[in-house]
């Protein structure tokens, strides 16, 4: 027993010795551009977040390996495993960003996102928030270095009430439609315009939070049996949208009425339930195949060098990692035009780029992009670029695109973004950005 | 030998009294502190401040509050991370509602409401014991889970529903950058440590401690469980609101309700068991191993890999985190259930002794 | 009067469902003094073991035939828990008897961490599923009374039977059977079971097979319900004030504890949640335990706690 003491204090004190070792100042190498990735490997949100993890880094891999990097300055990157819990993803953010003077984050996770939000103008970090994060931030006139680039959640909420609508025959008035969301940050981000247009257009809102994780179900599909709702929006992210398709399957509610969006409509979600969820829908703001898909097969899982397996390539998940990436190189390309090419980018330059992304249809084909995403420009005031998406539709094996690229309607959006963002600013006591720092 | 007392006679009632009556206690407190505050902000970089001080700092207050409850009273609680909450929002609703008010005020008004919740949830363990009344105490986490996302007026309207705060002064100096954060929080600890240190070695203390030993018998000499029982969840429930408030204005700046979760409060619970109950020490042993070790692991763990050749992917680096996690804490409580502080003790004891075995 | 119907059916069913996770605690609690933190891990890391199992049987053994893969992959995945339950037992709680319930509390808690780790680690993190063929669409009865008949859950029926069935097979166990007796006396008082001679290590050791197994039926019912993945241990939380309600030491208390958790969470979610914006079943299940304790300290049907002076 003595000995087996012994044995801890002296570990104790050679741990507490090491920590004081636990220094991260090792800069990436000069002549390479970093690009920390932060991921969530592990925990309930797990399948959802691998392969869009994957595809993040295939793109940067495959960058390196086609292109040789942009514009000859290498791509580095190093991932920091999050489990999408805050605390863990602000020590990856802080341990990560002393590896280069400045670098894109991208924490896929809305809560990390509003963490993050206070942290990294200090620290000259950008922001991209792809498809999450706050819906207002899309206004860059308050928001500086946060990126919702193509399409916030009030953009995805409006497409899937156009669809709704549509269907409808544009009349609304008297339906019953039920928000099914995950209860926090990220779930309750469509409501403020959900119940804008609830107001517009004469529609019953009804609200079924569920506590994440979201395993147990039982009692809100209860609510919607009773309810009857005509239409249900599933806001949920990891498992809780499989528990959601199995209990609408169990209390017998059509999954032709089921509209996801974007985080709820993907493979992980349905490839457990099968057929039975066949007819659900939802959003998608990522295309199909294409030449980058071909360029990643090609350039980086033939040659082994795929972080996941190859059959993952392509899939939705995957192709909105892929581009996220691409958003981001394009930022430092955008900032190599103007601040010197072949150079490294600082935090400041690639913020630059990243306001004055142009990807139009030309550009987007020299890049291969052309059918996975549609078309993006941001501005000094409109950090969001874009704002459409697709619907595709489960039908037992795969998803089938059955609609159009609708945009959202930024009449409504608009007023919605001005309002929550100038009340950002005044409780943080900000002054809106001047028409000269928009220049600059 | 290093640690005799001998020559050191006290000639006053107050001198025998004092809080480290030991002259190298004293000396060693005092250069401890002396150090925390002089010399760590030079040798500190940011990240070291960011990522592992600032939280070792503010963990170890709420540590310290949870181990007044569980290590000198006895009660299990596992709501400690509710407590959190409410002293979190309880200060943010403050500071936002009352303007130009003081960040140390909105500090303690959040632990004052702490204090309430903590209460009104202690209430059950007057009938309630043991294991049974880790219920009472996940029911405060749940509801606080539930009731600061439900409740909009908490978070003040704001549409997704977290809170934040920015801009933070005390006594005119800014509290932005890490060093400040750092300084501040060490402050506020210490102050609460000395407080914590000379409640529980007075006849509060001693009414914690007996009520933990056997509490039929306290009630028989005359403790009051009732008193006793809630004055140990209202100090506690203060401090570990003091704490929340801290976590959240300080460390976090923007957070909702999840980074109070029911994981926090094993968390705490870990931190108390693991450092020692019932030992002030003891749960700044606690928070110190708790905050480093997962960050330690995954520093460490791909070097070590890269030295033997085998690439370690960010998933299995957090698995392992897990498993080393796990396993350190099943192997310390065999080797040592009293934790971190009786290795200290013991090797206080074995440094008076010295050079002989006992 | 059929929708409260269907819930409170509903909540039967759901209670049943968390009394079969609340038995591994009970059984644990029982036999050994441990309130084992770690039963939520054990359920997700027996239905992670048998969903791989199941998958890789027919690739690697070329089994084709569901049944026999399912079957075999219970057993493997038995076999598994067993490992685990004895590997537990050799290296953790033998060094901690007679310890504190703090410490073994703590320790069981550590090896929800590890088992946690470990079975990611093996089996990996994405979403898998079991399917041992449970009906998944729902049924309607007394269409008679109600109109459009009452919506009962066919899989949650399946599930209480198994549920029924389990804790009848542990009964008779205990009642019957030479090693349920042991386990008995030693729940009863540890020094005299040892003193007439009971190894103490092997009961030890039996009870967690037990419940290993326990936890691998519930792991089985509910990874087929929502798909095995790592919020699965999470359920535990769920199954807490079950335990709590029906007092740690009894398996009856389990069950009865079960529904009557069960029935008021869903009903108050259902009916009381509108009014308060809904989200409330899992506080509500535990304020529900919290008052029934304060009426009944030990549970419903647990042991008295005597404090002896």
């Amino acid at each position: 027993m003595k000995l087996r003491q012994l044995v801890l204090a002296a570990s104790v004190v050679a741990a507490a010795a090491s920590s004081a070792l636990v220094s991260t100042a090792a800069f990436a190498q000069a002549k390479e551009q970093f690009f920390p990735v932060l991921p969530y490997r592990t925990g309930a949100y797990a399948p959802n977040g691998v392969p869009w993890a994957n595809g993040y880094s295939d793109y940067l891999r495959l960058i390196n390996a086609r292109d040789g990097g942009i514009n000859g300055v290498k791509i580095s990157s190093e991932e920091c495993d999050t489990a999408y819990a805050t605390d863990r993803g602000v020590e990856c953010y802080e341990r990560l960003k002393g590896k280069a003077k400045g670098s894109v984050f991208q924490p896929l996770s809305t809560g990390i996102t509003f963490a993050l939000t206070e942290k990294a103008p200090g620290d000259q970090n950008p922001l991209i928030t792809g498809g999450y994060g706050r819906s207002e931030s899309s206004d860059g006139g308050v928001f500086k270095w946060n990126f919702p680039l193509m399409g916030t959640y009030w953009s995805g909420a409006d497409i899937i009430m156009q669809f709704i609508t549509k269907k409808e025959n544009g009349n609304l008035k008297g339906k019953k439609i039920a928000l099914v969301y995950h209860d926090s940050p990220y779930g309750k981000e469509p409501i403020p315009l959900l119940q804008e247009r609830a107001k517009m257009q004469g529609y019953d809102l009804q609200l079924l939070p569920v506590t994440a994780p979201g395993v147990e179900q039982k009692a809100t599909w209860l609510q919607i049996r009773q309810a009857r709702p005509d239409y249900v929006l599933l806001w949920g992210w990891g498992v809780m949208n499989s528990a959601a398709l199995k209990e609408a399957v169990a209390t017998g509610y059509p999954r032709e009425k089921m509209y996801g969006v974007w985080w709820s409509a993907a493979e992980p979600d349905v490839k457990d339930v099968g057929e039975a969820a066949k007819g659900y829908s939802g959003l998608v703001a990522t295309g199909l195949g294409g030449k980058v898909i071909e360029d990643v097969k090609k350039f980086v899982h033939d040659k082994k060098q795929g972080t996941g397996p190859a059959d993952e390539v392509g899939t939705t998940l995957y192709n909105r990692g892929l581009v996220s990436a691409a958003l981001a190189v394009e930022g430092v390309r955008a900032a190599q035009d103007r601040f010197g090419k072949g150079k490294v980018m600082n935090g400041e330059q690639i913020r630059w780029g990243l306001e004055n992304l142009n990807m139009d249809e030309k550009n987007l084909k020299k890049l291969g992009l052309d059918s996975v995403m549609k078309p993006l420009s941001t501005s000094c005031l409109d950090h969001e670029g874009s704002r459409s998406a697709r619907m595709h539709s489960w039908d037992g094996k795969k998803w089938n695109y059955v609609s159009d690229w609708i945009e959202a309607d930024t009449s409504i959006i608009k007023p919605l973004v001005k309002q929550f963002a100038d009340k950002y600013a005044a409780e943080r006591k900000l002054t809106r950005r001047t028409p000269a720092d928009c220049q600059s | 030998m290093f640690y005799r007392e001998n020559g050191q006679f006290k000639t006053s009632y107050k001198a025998d009294q004092q809080i480290f009556p030991i002259a190298q206690d004293r000396w060693g407190v005092l250069i401890l502190i002396a150090f925390a505050f002089l010399a760590v902000p030079f040798l500190a970089d940011e990240y070291m401040m960011r990522a592992i001080l600032i939280p070792f700092l503010i963990l170890a207050l709420a540590a310290l509050g949870v181990n007044i409850l569980v290590g000198y009273c006895g009660q299990i609680s596992l709501g400690s991370g509710a407590f959190m909450a409410v002293g979190a929002y309880a200060a943010f609703n403050c500071w936002v509602r009352l303007e130009g008010i003081p960040l140390i005020a909105a500090l303690l008004v959040g632990g004052f409401f702490a204090t309430l919740v903590g209460i009104f949830f202690g209430i059950p363990s007057l009938r309630v014991k043991g294991l049974y009344l880790s219920v009472a105490t996940l029911a405060a986490q749940f509801f606080c889970d539930w009731a600061f996302l439900r409740i909009n007026w908490f978070t003040n309207n704001s549409a997704s529903g977290t809170a934040s705060v920015s801009n933070l002064t005390a006594f005119g100096f800014d509290i932005v950058t890490p060093l400040q954060k750092y300084i501040f929080c060490l402050s506020v600890l210490v102050v609460f440590g000395v407080l914590a240190k000379n409640l529980v070695r007075g006849a509060i203390g001693r009414e914690w401690m007996a009520i933990r030993d056997m509490d039929v018998a306290a009630a028989v000499i005359g403790i009051r469980p009732m008193y006793a029982k809630l004055s140990a969840f209202a100090v506690s429930s203060f401090i570990v609101g003091v704490a929340g408030a801290l976590w959240a204005f300080i460390h976090l700046g923007s957070w909702e309700p999840a980074a109070f979760s029911v994981d926090r409060s094993f968390q705490l619970l870990f931190m108390v068991i693991l450092g020692g109950m019932g030992s002030i020490m003891g749960s700044f042993f606690g928070a110190a191993f708790i905050v480093v070790l997962p960050i330690a692991i995954n520093i460490f763990l791909p070097l070590l890999g890269s030295l033997v050749g085998i690439e370690v992917s960010t998933a299995a680096l957090t698995h392992a985190e897990q498993i080393i996690f796990g396993a350190l804490i099943v192997w310390f409580l065999i080797v040592e259930p009293h934790g971190l502080a009786k290795l200290w003790s013991v090797g206080k004891q074995k440094m008076r002794v010295w050079p002989f075995p006992h | 009067m059929g929708f409260f119907l269907e819930t409170l059916i509903g909540g039967l069913m759901a209670g049943m469902l968390y009394s079969l996770v609340a038995l591994g605690f009970v059984l644990i609690y029982k036999a050994s003094g441990v309130f084992n933190f770690a039963q939520g891990a054990m359920v997700l890391f027996a239905a992670l073991a048998m969903a791989r199992f199941a998958e890789w049987i027919p690739v690697y053994a070329g089994i084709k035939s569901p049944v026999a893969a399912n079957l075999i992959a219970f057993v493997l995945a038995a076999g598994v828990m067993f490992i685990v339950a004895w590997v537990i037992e050799y290296l953790v709680l033998r060094h901690l008897v007679n310890q504190e319930g703090t410490t073994l509390l703590m320790a069981t808690l550590g090896i929800t961490y590890f088992l946690d780790g470990v079975g990611q680690s093996i089996f990996g993190s994405d979403i898998y599923k079991i399917d041992i063929g449970m009906p998944k669409e729902p049924l309607m009865v007394f269409q008679n009374a109600f109109e459009g008949g009452l919506m009962v859950n066919q899989e949650d029926m399946v599930a209480a039977a198994i549920a029924a069935f389990l804790v009848a097979a542990l009964s008779l166990f205990f009642q019957k059977t030479t090693t349920g007796r042991a386990l008995r006396a030693v729940a009863d008082d540890h020094q005299a079971a040892q003193s007439i001679g009971i190894p103490l290590n092997r009961i030890c050791v039996i009870v967690w097979c037990v419940a290993g197994i326990v936890a691998l039926v519930a792991g089985m019912i509910w990874g087929s319900k929502l798909g095995v993945q790592f919020s699965l241990s999470s359920i535990a939380l769920r199954a807490l004030p079950v335990v709590i309600l029906g007092g740690l030491t009894s398996v009856p208390g389990a069950i009865i504890g079960g529904l009557i958790i069960g029935v008021g969470e869903k009903l108050s979610e259902v009916f009381l949640g509108p009014y308060v914006g809904g989200g409330i079943e899992i506080w509500f299940a535990y304020v529900l335990a919290l008052g029934f304790l304060l009426v009944r300290p030990q549970g419903l049907f647990g042991e008295k706690i005597i404090d002896r002076v």
